[in-house]
Parts: structure tokens; C-alpha cells; sequence
């Protein structure tokens, strides 16, 4: 067995040195690259128009990915990183290592977007995800005086953690504690990612648990299930946004503009929807794909400009500690 | 150093100690290397400390003080399935984290087995999250462990004291006086420091069964300074705090497992003659009964999950598998490489320090290893050709706490007995090691890399910066389908890790006692 490792590793050594195509290299997170992930089929159509080899390299989630770029700075092979979101720009556009883009495009996203280096590719709001038999409760203080039992996920170690705990900060700024000391006796725990929190709902530990409002769809397309449903909360809901941009150092800058605009295109945005679970920044001329219109859609979108959300975020997290360790 | 005739030369041994120790604090120090800033212990730090420390010391003291009954039972009884059952207590602590939570809350959850028992006869549901829910998750998976090598004690007791023993009569009490007592001083220690640092690094089991930011531990901290803070001198400062503890409880157990043995056998199986009475017999159902109930209920809870999508499952599962193996074969292939020679070393009298260099990597922080080792390779080697190697070489600095525990008492007993009359025959060196040593640890060798190869199936966590898409090991894969919402398939993925690691483990293991006690 060790042989046909090994003997796999020196294969995809010598392909790598045999093409002479230029090849792009994207930095992305890990369910990106998935088989059942957008990345199969995202280089397949790419490489059908680039006369290049498209390289996805998974790191394990945004901030994770955002890190590895950091440890290897302006050496780095990445001419793309794809797969941070608004929480992390600050802390991207600081390290320096990103260039301007050149893409234009109507983005369909419930904010408007004029970002000279972040480029959108995704969006979805962050809700609490429940069994549709339940009657959910419409807002955070209701939710607070019910007996409803949530699971989420820990700011600190996780992206919708985070986004759970930005969202209660955009909505109740300075009450924001009063709140999280009102979730405290619904918290039935919290994780460390969110496939903990979601495997923790489906084995029934929680009435709700912290996800998207796009994940019944997956439910509903994949698997042909109508029982989950989202609650739409009437403080409105926080959203993420999810971004691409080309780094500095690129050797193939202009292979990596071609990647970005590709990227707003119909030929990405169309595969978006049911392998990422997201809504395309751009919809496709194609439309939605069918079961996307049964899923709710918030009346307002909470979200902090990236120097916000840098700004809020220590607060914020000091809030919640202090709530939930009470 | 004197230059002592010895039986084999300490410096392989010391040398793979080297090895070990240099890629520990390396790896911390390539990271502390990036920081930008000065760091401080602050409160929320001392906080997490008290919590950390709290659960570890509970976790290992009741680990280990309920594997003593366990396996004083194992050892003085032969029934059917007894290896089944000895092999399954390899089971849980190689489970991805995820899968053992979700196994446990399907037994001890809110909506678990127990709970609908209870509501059954109006009793409200259990509430597992909190302290109490940490600790049950840690001696769930480390009883079993303790309760191995405590069993392995009980075997390294030659046959001939069970047979003097029963010629002159003695049993129960005096038995466990004369007998037991002493080689549990000799063997508790070591044990409790090896579950004490395995439950100092654990975080999301910590966080999920703890409820919420009041389990929050030093490894959390970690992950926190790294991701939310990208503030890498806090990490590796952190991760520093982990490994001196881990120090001092390994010392403290080292020096506090000191002593000698019960001196060489004639390796004739062990019989035993104590124990008959109605009363030790039920004493030892019981305690076998319930270790099993608590080890096999969360395993089958598991087992279920899986079945019904274990057929199905999609072609990257088995791709998987294949590079899980491989991963899985040369890191035991290290584990040995490193371990004998350390073994060999300790037995010597030379050994503190390489045994202590054997624990630390129990206490290293994973997120802390890959990233220093990410810094020393990136400049000079594409990482993502790198990430089995990488992970290979890391599962088996964590195996080899466990490879160590296992070899050195038996190294010990073999050069304290035969080192001087292997001088007298003038085979040091070469032969000595071929025909002395290696045959008589050969039981200990099967069951170090049984261990090793299972825990190398099993464990995940470094590798996140050296991803490859397309080598990705199955408990890599078992968290992607989850990522991806399908949860059936992971399941089945980690019923088929379960079914590799427990194959892989029983192999080996059967493998080094094959002409052993029945």
C-alpha cells in the first residue's frame, strides 16, 4: 500500500512537470474542492476556455485559508485565494498581499458592492435551521424567553460562530449581552464546527441549530426531504459573503483576472447553487434552480462593513464569553 | 558517561529521542519564530488553565482507578469472546473526535438510548453537557487505553509467581498485596500520565460535552489565538504551557513508577488458581459487564449509523481507504523505529529524558506541529506533495507515547535478566538484539504496533496547511461529507475506518502472540 502512495505522489509530481500549459494555482477551503463540492466542475469549465491547467488547493476553511496565505506571504504559489468572507477582509487587505481587480459586474446581493480588491462569488444569511413541524420563535428575544434548545457554534474556532455572533451585535448593538445572557439557558452547548452543530440537530440533541437559510434546499434538492425549514427572524438576518481576489505576487496576473471575471460569469455562477449551497452573486440566466423559491428570504440583511465587523468583533467575542459563562 | 558494557548501545535510542524532541520543540519554535508581538498570560488564560487541568486530573484519575478493576478481571478470567472484547477496548480511542461525540450522545444524549428509557417511566432526560459530560467522554476514551496497558502489567507478571502463588495458597487479598499491588505502583503512574495528557489537548470534546465557554481549554485558546487572532506567539506561548505541564506529569510519574520487577520466567502461559471464590467471581462479571456495557453501547450506536449506508458509499470513501492505509503502515513502520531503540535505551538505566521526550508528543499541540513544521517546509518543498509524509510522521509522534509505555517495562525485565549472561556469551550489540531481545518483546511489539497502526487510521488535525485534494485520508474524508451535509455516508465512512483501524489493530496485535497464552 505504501508503494502505491508513494508511487501516486512521484505520478502527480512528473504530471505536474510535464504540461507546459500555464497553470493557476487557487487557494480555496476544503469543501470547495470536494468531489461533490463547485471545484470539480469549475475546472472542468474553466480549463475549457483558459488553455490552462487549473490548480485547487483546499485548506481547510477561510481562516485557515487566510492564514496559510499569511505564513507564506509574497513567496506564495497562489496566484488565487478564493473562499474568505467579509469577516476576514480587514485582516487580508492589511497583509498587503492583494491586487486590485479588474471585474465588472451587477452583483444580485442584498448590499451593494464596490470593493477594489474583493471580489464576490457567493452570499447566503446565517439562520437557525429547524424541523418545519416546529413552531419557531421570530426573534432573538423571543427565542430567549422560550424553552427552544439551540446548539451553535464557538465564534473562536468557527466561521458561523462568528457570523452568529456578529449578527446579535448588528441587530441589539449595545444589548447584544442582554441577549446572549437571555440564550444562555436555551444554549444546549457549543461546537466547534458547524458539522458538529448539524450532526448534534439531526441526532435531535436541539430544536434549531446555527446554519443558513439556504441549507432546507440542500435537504430538499439532494435528498428530497421537505422537513427542515429556516425561521426568519424579524431583526433581520446577518449575512456572509463569500470572496475571491488575486494576489500580488501572481506569476499569471492576467490568467487571474480572467479566472475572476470567469468566476461572475454563468458558466460558475450556475454551479454554485447546489454544490456549494449558496446563492450566486450573480444569478445566472438560468435562474435559481428549482426549491430555492420555497426557502425564506429575510426582510432585511444585517451585515458590518469589513472595518466594522474588525472593530466589533473583540467586544463582541468578550460579550459572549462573559453571557454564557455565567 | 561510564563507558559500562551494555548488552545493545544506548544511542540509537537516544538518538531517536533526539529526533523527537528536536521536531517537538522545533516545530514550537518555528512558530514562536513568526511572532510578531510579545505575549502575556492573561485571565481568561489562567481561566482556561484551572478548567483544562481540572477535567485532565479528573479524567485520568478515574480512567485509570476504574481500569484497575477492569483488568484485574481481564487477567484472572478466561470466557468466550475475552479477545473480541480486549480487542474492541482499542475501538473508541481511534475514533475521529465527531463520530465518537455523536456515538455518545446517541447513547447518553438528551434524545439518547438512556434519555428514552427514562422518558419511558416519566423520568426527565439526561443532561450529559457540563463537567461531568467531559470527564464521561474522556474515560470513554480512556479507559480502554488505561485499561490495556494496566492488563499489560498484569501479563508481564511471570507465570511461575501465579504458580508459586497458588502452591502456597495464596489469594484475594494477599494476592492483590504481594502481587498486584506492586506491579500497579510500577504501571498506575506511567498510565495516568498518558491520559493526562491526552486529555490536556482536548478541545472540541471538551467544548461540545462541556456546554459552552466554561470548558473552555488551553488547546481552544489555541486554535483561538491562531484563527480568530492570527497572534502566533500567544499559540506557540500556549502550546508551551501544554507541553510543560505534560513535562511535569511525566517526570512526577516516571520517578513515581520506579522499582524493580518481578524478575525473569520461563514464558510458560499463565495459569491462574485465585480468585474462586463466588464472591471475586462476581465481583469480576460485574465490572467486566459494565465496562463492556458503557465501551459497546456508544461502538454499536456507531455500528448502526453506518450499516445501512456502508455499501453505497462513493468512490472517494475507498480512494481514501487505500491512502489511510498506506498513511497507516509507515507510521507504524516509525512508531518501531523509533520506539525499540528508545525502549532498548530506558531499559538501560540511561532513559528519563528519552522516555519524557516520548510523552511530549502526546502534549504538542496538533494545530502548533503543523504549523511549524508548514514554516520549515513551505520555502523549500511544495507542501501539498508533503502532506502523507507529514501526516504519517505526526500520527507516529503521537503513537509513540503509547508504543513506549508498552515496550519499556518488558525492555527493562529483558536486559535487568539476560543483559549480564548476553555479555558473558559475548553477543552485545546485533546479537543480542536478534536473539534476546526482539523474540522476548515480541508480544510487546505486536501490541505497540497494533496501537499504532490503529491510532495512525484514526487521527487527523495537522495536516489542515499541507492540503491535497487528492490524497485526502478517510477521517478527513468523513469530515468533508459531513461538511457537505451528508451525514449517512460519513457515517458509513467511519463505520468502515472503525472496521480498518480494529482490523489493522487485531492483526498486528494477534500477530506478535501468536504462540503466546491462549
Amino acid at each position: 500500500m505504501k508503494h502505491l502512495v508513494f508511487a501516486a505522489g512521484i505520478l502527480s509530481v512528473a504530471g505536474a512537470v510535464a504540461a507546459d500549459t500555464p497553470e493557476l494555482t487557487v487557494y480555496t477551503y476544503d469543501s470547495f474542492v470536494a468531489d461533490w463540492g463547485p471545484g470539480p466542475q469549475v475546472e472542468a469549465a474553466f480549463e475549457a476556455q483558459c488553455g490552462c491547467d487549473l490548480r485547487l488547493v483546499g485548506v481547510e476553511d477561510g481562516a485557515a485559508l487566510l492564514a496559510r496565505v499569511r505564513l507564506e506571504g509574497a513567496r506564495s504559489d497562489a496566484d488565487i485565494v478564493l473562499g474568505l468572507d467579509t469577516n476576514l477582509i480587514a485582516a487580508a487587505r492589511a497583509t498587503g498581499l492583494f491586487a486590485e481587480h479588474r471585474v465588472e459586474a451587477e452583483f444580485d446581493l442584498p448590499v451593494s458592492w464596490s470593493d477594489p480588491v474583493f471580489v464576490p462569488y457567493d452570499w447566503g444569511y446565517f439562520a437557525f435551521v429547524h424541523n418545519a413541524d416546529l413552531v419557531a420563535p421570530a426573534n432573538f428575544r423571543a427565542l430567549a424567553d422560550s424553552d427552544t434548545r439551540i446548539v451553535i457554534q464557538d465564534p473562536r474556532s468557527s466561521t458561523p460562530g462568528l457570523g452568529l455572533l456578529l449578527w446579535v451585535k448588528a441587530a441589539y448593538g449595545d444589548d447584544a449581552s442582554g441577549i446572549w445572557e437571555g440564550l444562555a439557558d436555551n444554549i444546549v452547548t457549543v461546537t466547534k464546527g458547524w458539522s458538529e452543530a448539524y450532526g448534534l440537530f439531526l441526532e435531535g440533541e436541539a430544536d434549531m441549530v446555527l446554519s443558513y437559510t439556504t441549507s432546507p434546499a440542500y435537504h430538499l434538492i439532494a435528498e428530497g426531504d421537505a422537513s427542515r425549514a429556516a425561521a426568519a427572524f424579524e431583526e433581520g438576518h446577518y449575512m456572509q459573503i463569500e470572496v475571491a481576489a488575486r494576489l500580488a505576487a501572481s506569476d499569471h496576473p492576467e490568467l487571474a483576472d480572467r479566472f475572476l471575471a470567469f468566476m461572475v460569469s454563468d458558466a460558475f455562477q450556475s454551479i454554485i447553487p447546489t454544490t456549494n449551497w449558496m446563492y450566486p452573486a450573480v444569478i445566472p440566466r438560468s435562474g435559481l434552480p428549482d426549491g430555492f423559491e420555497t426557502l425564506v428570504t429575510p426582510e432585511k440583511a444585517l451585515l458590518f462593513t469589513p472595518d466594522e465587523a474588525a472593530a466589533v468583533r473583540e467586544g463582541a467575542l468578550d460579550e459572549w464569553l462573559r453571557g454564557l459563562s455565567q | 558517561m561510564a563507558a559500562r558494557a551494555q548488552p545493545v548501545s544506548p544511542w540509537p535510542g537516544l538518538g531517536a529521542a533526539a529526533i523527537v524532541a528536536a521536531l517537538i520543540l522545533g516545530t514550537l519554535l518555528a512558530v514562536a519564530w513568526r511572532a510578531d508581538a510579545a505575549v502575556r498570560f492573561g485571565g481568561a488564560d489562567w481561566a482556561a488553565l484551572r478548567f483544562t487541568l481540572l477535567q485532565a486530573v479528573l479524567s485520568s484519575v478515574l480512567s485509570v482507578a476504574l481500569a484497575v478493576p477492569v483488568a484485574r478481571a481481564l487477567a484472572r478470567r478466561r470466557f468466550a469472546g475475552r479477545h473480541v472484547l480486549i480487542a474492541l477496548l482499542g475501538a473508541p480511542f481511534i475514533l475521529p473526535v465527531i463520530v465518537a461525540i455523536l456515538g455518545l450522545l446517541t447513547v447518553f444524549g438528551r434524545a439518547g438510548w438512556i434519555s428514552a428509557a427514562l422518558g419511558a417511566i416519566d423520568l426527565p432526560p439526561l443532561s450529559i453537557y457540563g463537567l461531568h459530560g467531559v470527564v464521561l467522554a474522556h474515560v470513554f476514551f480512556n479507559l480502554p487505553l488505561a485499561t490495556r496497558l494496566l492488563l499489560q502489567g498484569w501479563q508481564d507478571v511471570p507465570g511461575e509467581r501465579f504458580r508459586m502463588a497458588a502452591t502456597l495458597g495464596v489469594d484475594g487479598w494477599a494476592m492483590w498485596r504481594l502481587i498486584e499491588v506492586p506491579m500497579l505502583l510500577r504501571v498506575v503512574p506511567g498510565a495516568l500520565a498518558v491520559v493526562f495528557a491526552l486529555s490536556l489537548t482536548s478541545f472540541a470534546v471538551a467544548l461540545t460535552l462541556g456546554g459552552g465557554p466554561r470548558a473552555t481549554t488551553i488547546e481552544l485558546a489555541i486554535y483561538q489565538a491562531f484563527r480568530f487572532d492570527f497572534d502566533l506567539g500567544r499559540a506557540a506561548m500556549l502550546s508551551g504551557v501544554q507541553l510543560l505541564l505534560t513535562g511535569i506529569a511525566a517526570w512526577c510519574a516516571l520517578k513515581a513508577g520506579q522499582g524493580d520487577g518481578f524478575g525473569a520466567g520461563l514464558d510458560r502461559a499463565v495459569r491462574r488458581w485465585d480468585g474462586t471464590g463466588a464472591g471475586a467471581r462476581v465481583l469480576d462479571v460485574l465490572w467486566v459487564g459494565l465496562a463492556a456495557l458503557f465501551l459497546l453501547l456508544p461502538l454499536s450506536a456507531i455500528v448502526l449509523a453506518g450499516l445501512g449506508s456502508l455499501g453505497g458509499l462513493p468512490g472517494v470513501v475507498w480512494q481514501a481507504v487505500l491512502v489511510s492505509l498506506g498513511v497507516s503502515v509507515a507510521s507504524t513502520a516509525l512508531v518501531l523505529l523509533l520506539a525499540v531503540p528508545m525502549a532498548a535505551t530506558v531499559a538501560l538505566g540511561r532513559g528519563r529524558a528519552v522516555e519524557m521526550a516520548g510523552i511530549l508528543g502526546l502534549a504538542a499541540s496538533p494545530l502548533v506541529i503543523g504549523t511549524g513544521l508548514f514554516i520549515m517546509v513551505y520555502r523549500v518543498a511544495d507542501p501539498a506533495v508533503l502532506a502523507l509524509p507529514v501526516t504519517a510522521l505526526v500520527n507516529a509522534l503521537m503513537a509513540l507515547p503509547f508504543a513506549l509505555r508498552i515496550l519499556v517495562p518488558q525492555a527493562r525485565e529483558v536486559v535487568a535478566r539476560y543483559g549480564r549472561l548476553g555479555l558473558s556469551l559475548d553477543m552485545a550489540g546485533g546479537p543480542f538484539l536478534r536473539h534476546v531481545l526482539l523474540p522476548r518483546m515480541r508480544a510487546q511489539i505486536g501490541f505497540a504496533a497494533g496501537l499504532a497502526a490503529a491510532l495512525s487510521m484514526g487521527d487527523l488535525g495537522v495536516i489542515a496547511l499541507f492540503a491535497d485534494p487528492d490524497t485526502a485520508t478517510l477521517p478527513l474524508q468523513v469530515y468533508r461529507l459531513m461538511g457537505a451535509y451528508r451525514m449517512d455516508d460519513a457515517a458509513g465512512a467511519a463505520l468502515l475506518l472503525l472496521i480498518l483501524s480494529m482490523g489493522a489493530f487485531w492483526a498486528l496485535d494477534r500477530g506478535g502472540r501468536w504462540n503466546a497464552e491462549a
